[in-house]
């Protein structure tokens, strides 16, 4: 259980997120919705601490997440994985080590460091990118792989960290639909079998529905929504997007934008 | 080492028959990559143990000498009449205003030969990098002429250009200039190379000429690593402007010289004390200059 209580993040005078409160039972597949700037990144990195909250409490399973510290914080990250919209691999080096890197935290420093992954890791990472049709490309470095390759690469980073909870900021946005349906796919997947609590943030609301059990809506820092996807009319996407539904939902947008475009142009 | 490994819960390990072709290509495509590296390390020890014989570096001969080193040192910390130079501060910076105007021209010598040479570095920097310059003859033909500027010693080209100009700071500032404009815009040139090509691109297709790819899609991605190495060369341009002296190039190295020639230890260690000072000085302030560059730029 994930608890938020008045989550709050300032930027100097800018208030990313407003004092945010929501509480997420375990195994459950939150989508987090709302347009750019809205606040859905700065939420999912308060909550493993890349980004530090100016108020509020986190909470998971009851144990206060917001004051830990070294290597209890490093232990929380852990358990907490996350997968970036740009992948966030390091480019020059090769996957099944970019993999491995998810082992940090269960390895002793000098091992890690001269890169002398126990065995049973380095079978485990081969599994993991076995099981996402990639562990062909183990010996390839991390940045010849196309991006939804890369995508997959982090998953399984992610999953060698053995986590609890997987933070999927903007996952699919840097892909192609194919691609974003096997990324998305591989978190349903982790979620069903696994149990792990997903929370993902999204700007596509068809992936949103298709995939998510629950949906939170923020706009200016604020939630606004908080429901099933059922839930979620044309009303409430008209002000979490500032626009009519039917063009965030159907991509029925480029019309509307070149009519607008012509209309200015006259 | 944790337990963990065997009762992971998020990844279910293969079975062998599976898993150990997998492993068996990935060690071998590994194998090939270490084979390399390892034939690197070889050739880089036995070039540096070459090296070593070649330039007849006795290690020897540094413990058995490293007693005149030191005594040196403590001659530097006497006075002429055997006192310790702390016991007479005053009798120790006897020279201190002639010293101070000298290592001011010295500071200026830094000063303008540096800028002068980081203005022609910034022009080179983008004919030599294949990125900006397409044609090859004059990528080929800029690193050549920074290289020249870069590889000829400044205190040599100081040397020529008294010959030319006569005794003064002219030929000092001349020398700085163009040695910087050689060792500035090799790294110019580096930063321009690991650019992002991406807003380069992107001004090419709005229609922009060269010069506006090189002026928007260039020039702000490489500003704050520009200014960092121009600082840094302004620091080390102090410390060869320090020498020009020794030729006649003007500052405080003539002063410098003169001591060392006539054995003044403790002119010796004035002069070189007041130029450590005026170092540091010199990299704290640009230390900050460097920090509120970079906080305007992010504004």
């Amino acid at each position: 259980m994930l608890v938020l209580e008045g989550l709050t993040k300032r930027f100097g005078s800018v208030t990313a997120v407003d004092s945010a409160s929501l509480s997420i039972p375990r195994g459950q597949f939150v989508g987090i919705i709302g347009r750019s700037g809205a606040g859905k990144s700065t939420l999912l990195r308060s909550i493993n601490r890349l980004s530090e909250p100016s108020a509020g409490t986190i909470a998971w399973n009851g144990a206060e997440i917001t004051t830990l510290k070294g290597a209890a914080l490093r232990d929380w990250r852990r358990r907490c994985a996350m997968i970036f919209q740009q992948f966030n691999l390091v480019g020059r080096l090769d996957v099944l080590n970019n993999v491995l890197l998810g082992r940090l935290a269960h390895t002793p420093g000098w091992r890690a460091m001269s890169r002398l992954w126990p065995h049973q890791d380095r079978l485990l990472a081969m599994s993991a990118l076995e099981q996402m049709d990639i562990a062909g490309l183990a010996a390839q470095r991390a940045d010849t792989l196309s991006g939804g390759q890369q995508q997959r690469v982090a998953i399984c980073r992610a999953l060698l960290q053995e986590p609890e909870i997987i933070l999927a900021d903007e996952p699919v946005a840097s892909l192609d639909p194919r691609n974003a349906k096997i990324v998305m796919d591989a978190l349903q997947r982790i979620n069903r079998h696994h149990g792990l609590t997903v929370l993902v943030n999204l700007h596509s609301l068809d992936l949103a529905r298709t995939y998510c059990d629950r949906l939170v809506g923020m706009a200016a820092g604020r939630i606004v929504f908080d429901d099933v996807p059922a839930a979620l009319t044309e009303g409430v996407s008209r002000t979490l997007y500032g626009m009519e539904a039917a063009d965030v939902i159907d991509h029925a947008a480029a019309p509307g934008l070149e009519a607008g475009l012509a209309a200015q142009a006259a | 080492m944790t337990a963990s490994t065997t009762a992971n819960h998020t990844v279910t390990v293969l079975p062998d028959p599976q898993l150990a072709p997998l492993m068996r290509a990935y060690g071998e495509a590994m194998a090939a990559k270490r084979r390399q590296l390892i034939l690197g390390a070889v050739l880089f020890t036995i070039a540096l143990a070459l090296a070593l014989l070649g330039a007849e570096v006795d290690l020897g001969t540094l413990w058995a000498k490293i007693g005149n080193f030191t005594s040196y040192f403590t001659r530097l910390a006497h006075l002429d009449n055997g006192a310790s130079v702390l016991s007479d501060p005053a009798e120790w910076f006897w020279g201190l205003r002639k010293w101070s105007l000298l290592l001011g021209e010295t500071l200026l010598i830094a000063y303008v030969g540096t800028i002068t040479g980081a203005a022609f570095a910034f022009c080179l920097c983008f004919l030599c990098t294949p990125g900006l310059m397409p044609f090859p003859w004059v990528r080929a033909a800029t690193r050549r002429v920074l290289e020249f500027a870069r590889t000829v010693p400044e205190i040599v080209f100081a040397l020529i250009f008294v010959v030319a100009f006569g005794l003064g700071p002219v030929p000092g500032v001349l020398a700085v200039a163009i040695h910087t404009t050689g060792a500035l815009g090799k790294l110019f040139a580096e930063v321009v190379d690991n650019i992002d090509a991406n807003p380069v691109e992107g001004v090419r297709s709005s229609g922009g000429t060269w010069f506006a790819q090189v002026r928007f899609g260039a020039v702000p991605q490489v500003l704050s690593n520009f200014v960092s190495y121009t600082l840094l060369r302004f620091e080390i341009n102090v410390r060869g402007a320090a020498v020009m002296g020794f030729v006649g190039a003007g500052g405080i190295g003539e002063e410098l010289i003169t001591a060392i020639r006539k054995f003044f230890y403790a002119d010796v260690s004035a002069i070189l004390l007041l130029i450590m000072v005026c170092v540091v000085v010199i990299d704290l302030i640009s230390e900050r200059v460097r920090h509120r560059l970079l906080a305007l730029e992010s504004r």
